[in-house]
């Protein structure tokens, strides 16, 4: 019963996987502003510091198997993240 | 315990601005020799020195007015008898506050009062607190020569006929009534509501014995422009403005001092009792944030503590499609235990988390993130700043070094210039809103003359109104805060209006030079800026031109500058430009985030959240985590845990399946209800602590009863830092203090939890939070509060923050480049909804909702401008649907120009309209603080409620029912 709750059609929902990668766009868009180096540390900095270890580790991979979708910093600093 | 009963001196102290000397005046009075303050009345000198002149019209908390004549005084070589309230002292002067003279003259003026006031003391309901007594009494009144045959406001008929002098009780406001027959015309409530509450809502009308109270133009309190901020039944020295619960129960016989459980305020009340039973809230003179003010929430709306619909047992179910069982204690702790035990065997550490409450104490929010930290072993809890004031904490920390707002509330008494950003006090911070407005009023009206600047979609109340006006109003679009703040960084920078000197000093040189260059550049111009903010760039120059030179410059910003998806962003440049402009480190300066909840503060202080613990200390610090983990005999997790939103997302994932949420209704409060609801909806363990049964309970296996603030003790932090002791008076109604239910949940979680008193969890907070050393129960207790950091280094406490250097060291400037929401306005959602508060009722309205409170506001409504109403064929009153792609609620429009053309604008106090059905899954960049400020929506004509809310309706009944016999 509760399900049909949400059965609604007009709902764009986005799948957690996509919400990652749009998190880490935003967060690129911030840096992206500041001297490269910097920005890449700031933003490599800034997932670690906030993100927790599952959502790490999903970005991580995808951004491992290409990072589709990751603007260039996101991906970059991504990529630096120790874990 | 007795009634508290604080002194009043007659006349308000004379105001010292920061950095100047006063000068001391020494005078005898009645043969004694007083020195106080230079511009000190004699009233007040008097009483500071232990003497009382009679007063009627008098009171401390407004300026002298000299018309009751009860006041007066002999001075030697002087004339006449003046008014003690309006003459101020000299050195040197003899003053005689008892002759022969004075009792003459008093007693015959007190008789004539008395000629025109009912003589029922008896039962009247002042009586006990009635000042018109008292001073009869002081001047020995033993008769009354003039009889009541004559014109009179006494009595109802006269020679059998209706007397025209005659006007009846006003009933209207839900709290207090207006009784005409018992007014002597002190002016003490209009002169309130003037000075103090800031509305100028009463006048007297008429002149002589014609003279009247009056709202607005003899209007009824209820519809009249009266809030009902109390101040001036609290003012009323009779029983002419008078409590409806004193006519009720009787007056008051003892009294604790606590503090008020609505907003980030933080007002201080006397809670006026006969036993058990709460008689009124009084707002307590010696209250740091509020000074004896009050508004409508915390002076009167606290019904809801000892509402019917209270739940007092716990209960539990299996399914949340299957009524509640009402359980033990006991029992209901058992199986909470065992079904985060057997959720972490199952699914791993961490499958579970909670949330703390901004309602509860610090030492309750305290225990919420140990019980998680300590006895789940993860670092999965979050607090409701996630969803409001996130941004503040990471925006203020990257630049200054901590998320402290850097100012105390008495600061705003010094400031010049006021720029008020994303936040609306009159509705949202009341009380605070007042002192801002004396501050605004020009220096002819008794105001401070401070030049302000408001920043925001809406033209809100603080932009004009009584006495009020906004030097510069840019209504922006909304989510274009951070292209505006650039824009007036470009013109500070461009036109060398730069604080070099601070800079240089202060600041991190190279980060300055870095952002200069930055803001400088042609495209962050106001002219550039205007197709984005919609304002005039002509205006933005003005007012940045006057933010850096108009003298001691403030910023007081809110929701509207963080709850968007570049929330931390504008924080940033809200405090590059404090730096930039030198206004950080005094008095009257600084940047002041407005905070939501009464313990917003608090719960962040706390350690709620997810990557960091008490005192703002990220997880990952080696040192501070081993602290934690020595005293608490675990290693805890080095890793962030997951924030609020994220918890949704791990749930609809099947990762995340058990939560603990005391004191917050998120299913009503976050963004895009459908996803919350789909997360919520996926948890198999849902535990549910709250004075009612809230939305978020109707997807909730376990509800323990909370209590409520009046029946527990502990502290609240309010906006401006400040540590303040709430105080139980009465028996909780559930049996346990919020503290010792999370207390049982830890010891059946295997924890060896042994607090016996609240002092004690603030004595472990001191021992672990550098910036809470000093702090414990008795310090509060003798000082009444304190504002953090309270340590060896402020031993008390610190109003003004970042005072010869920033936390952090050098002040960091950071570029903030203007990045456009995705959420856009088109052809499908052509309008902006923005959402918000209004002043009777308080976040998702749980308690004021269940209160008299909603006589001024029963539903929320969506603002819409003429011109969007008229392209739609909308009218006053008319349902609409409001739609985004999140969602569709229906609602009734109301028409009016406080919102631009293409902003609609709503509130969300009530569940019935579900207004976060609409807003979006976007969010803060840094935090995850939800975008509530700007959804791109479309209005159209309704026929009735959404098949949303009819749905929902019927779950969330069906999720309340409670089986009637108790399981076995």
């Amino acid at each position: 019963m509760a399900h049909s709750l949400f059965d609604d059609a007009e709902h764009i929902t986005t799948t957690s996987g996509e919400r990652l990668i749009y998190m880490a766009n935003q967060i690129s868009k911030f840096f992206v502003s500041q001297p490269h180096d910097k920005a890449v540390k700031g933003m490599t900095k800034h997932i670690a510091d906030f993100w927790d270890p599952r959502m790490r580790q999903r970005i991580r991979d995808h951004a491992a198997a290409g990072g589709a979708g990751l603007e260039p910093l996101a991906l970059e600093a991504i990529s630096a993240l120790q874990k | 315990m007795a009634l508290i009963k604080e002194i009043d001196y007659g006349t308000p102290a004379p105001r010292v601005p920061d950095g100047l000397a006063v000068a001391s005046v020494t005078l005898t009075i009645d043969g004694q020799s007083v020195t106080v303050p230079e511009g000190t009345s004699i009233m007040r000198a008097a009483q500071l020195a232990g003497t009382t002149i009679p007063k009627l019209c008098a009171t401390d908390n407004m300026e002298a007015f000299g018309s009751c004549r009860m006041c007066l005084i002999e001075i030697d070589g002087r004339n006449g008898t003046p008014a003690s309230c309006t003459t101020p002292v000299a050195n040197g002067i003899v003053v005689h506050t008892q002759t022969d003279k004075l009792k003459r003259l008093r007693n015959g003026v007190m008789e004539l009062y008395i000629s025109d006031h009912p003589l029922d003391c008896l039962t009247c309901a002042a009586n006990g607190d009635c000042e018109l007594q008292d001073v009869a009494g002081q001047v020995g009144l033993r008769e009354v020569r003039y009889g009541y045959e004559g014109r009179n406001h006494v009595f109802a008929k006269k020679d059998g006929q209706a007397n025209p002098d005659f006007l009846k009780k006003d009933e209207t406001n839900p709290y207090f009534t207006y009784d005409p027959s018992k007014c002597i015309v002190c002016n003490r409530c209009v002169r309130a509501c003037d000075e103090v509450q800031g509305t100028f809502a009463l006048t007297i009308s008429g002149r002589g014995l014609d003279s009247r109270v009056s709202p607005g133009q003899n209007d009824p309190f209820l519809s009249s422009e009266c809030v009902s901020c109390g101040a001036c039944v609290q003012a009323c020295p009779t029983a002419t403005l008078t409590e409806k619960a004193v006519i009720d129960i009787g007056q008051p016989e003892h009294s604790a001092v606590t503090t008020c459980a609505y907003c980030g305020v933080g007002c201080t009340f006397k809670a006026e009792m006969r036993g058990e039973t709460l008689v009124r809230m009084v707002p307590w003179k010696d209250g740091k944030a509020n000074r004896g003010h009050s508004c409508v929430k915390g002076r009167f709306a606290w019904g809801y503590a000892t509402h019917r619909e209270r739940i007092t047992k716990p209960m539990i179910r299996a399914s949340i499609h299957e009524p509640w069982n009402e359980v033990s204690w006991e029992e209901a702790i058992r199986h909470t235990a065992s079904e985060f035990k057997r959720i972490q065997d199952k699914y791993g550490k961490r499958s579970v988390g909670g949330i703390t409450s901004s309602r509860c104490t610090n030492e309750e929010s305290f225990l919420v993130q140990k019980l998680i930290r300590q006895g789940f072993g993860n670092n999965n809890v979050d607090t409701c700043a996630r969803v409001c004031h996130s941004p503040t904490g990471y925006g203020l920390s990257q630049t200054y070094g901590t998320s402290a707002g850097t100012q105390d509330f008495d600061s705003v008494e010094d400031t010049d210039v006021i720029l008020v950003i994303g936040a609306n006090p009159p509705d949202a911070h009341p009380v605070f809103a007042s002192r801002m407005k004396q501050r605004i009023r020009p220096i002819s009206e008794g105001g401070g003359g401070a030049k302000l600047i408001v920043i925001d979609p809406r033209k809100t109340d603080l932009v004009r109104s009584a006495h009020i006006e906004a030097d510069f109003h840019l209504p922006l679009r909304p989510s274009t805060n951070v292209a505006m703040l650039n824009a007036l960084a470009h013109v500070i920078v461009t036109e060398g209006l730069v604080q070099e000197d601070f800079v240089r000093e202060r600041c991190d040189w190279e980060e300055f030079q870095e952002w200069a260059e930055f803001v400088a550049r042609p495209e962050h111009s106001p002219e550039a800026a205007e197709p984005h903010t919609g304002v005039n760039p002509a205006d933005v120059r003005g007012a940045a031109r006057l933010y850096a030179t108009g003298g001691r410059a403030a910023i007081y910003y809110g929701l509207g500058v963080t709850e968007h998806s570049q929330g931390s962003t504008c924080v940033i440049a809200i405090a590059n430009l404090a730096m930039a402009t030198g206004n950080i480190g005094r008095k009257g300066v600084g940047v002041n985030p407005l905070r939501g909840q009464n313990n917003v503060q608090g719960a962040c202080d706390m350690g709620s959240f997810p990557h960091e613990l008490a005192g703002y200390r990220h997880i990952s610090n080696d040192v501070v985590r081993k602290q934690f983990g020595d005293m608490w005999g675990v290693e805890l997790d080095a890793e962030p845990g997951l924030r609020i939103p994220n918890m949704f997302d791990a749930a609809v994932d099947g990762v995340f399946k058990g939560m603990y949420v005391q004191g917050e209704d998120i299913l009503q409060s976050d963004p895009d209800t459908v996803h919350v609801s789909a997360g919520l909806a996926a948890l198999e363990c849902l535990v549910v602590q709250d004075l009612f049964l809230n939305e978020t309970a109707t997807f909730a296996h376990v509800f323990l009863p909370g209590c409520s603030f009046l029946e527990k003790d502990g502290t609240f932090t309010n906006a401006e830092r400040r540590i303040q002791l709430i105080r139980k008076v009465m028996t909780p109604k559930n049996g346990y203090a919020d503290w010792e239910v999370t207390q049982l949940l830890a010891r059946e979680m295997g924890l060896d939890w042994t607090y016996e008193h609240p002092s004690q969890i603030m004595d472990e907070i001191a021992a672990l939070t550098p910036t809470f050393a000093n702090v414990s129960f008795k310090m509060l207790e003798e000082k009444g509060s304190v504002q953090w950091p309270c340590n060896d280094a402020a031993p008390e406490g610190t109003p003004t923050m970042h005072i010869d250097k920033f936390v952090r060291g050098k002040g960091r400037f950071m570029l903030t480049e203007y990045v456009p929401t995705d959420e856009k306005v088109g052809p499908r959602f052509p309008l902006l909804l923005t959402t918000g508060r209004i002043l009777s009722q308080y976040n998702v309205g749980a308690q004021t909702r269940r209160t008299a409170n909603s006589t001024w506001h029963e539903k929320d409504v969506l603002e819409v401008h003429p011109q969007d109403a008229e392209d739609r064929g909308v009218r006053e009153g008319d349902l609409v649907t409001l739609r985004s792609r999140a969602g569709t609620i229906a609602l009734h429009a109301t028409i009016t120009e406080k919102v631009a053309p293409g902003v609609v604008y709503t509130t969300f106090h009530h569940p019935e309209t579900q207004a976060n059905v609409i807003t979006t899954d976007y969010s803060d960049w840094a935090t995850n603080c939800p975008e509530y400020k700007v959804t791109a929506v479309q209005v159209t004509l309704a026929n009735g409620p959404t098949e949303w809310q009819q749905r929902y309706d019927i779950f969330a009944r069906e999720s309340r029912r409670v089986n009637a016999e108790p399981a076995e």
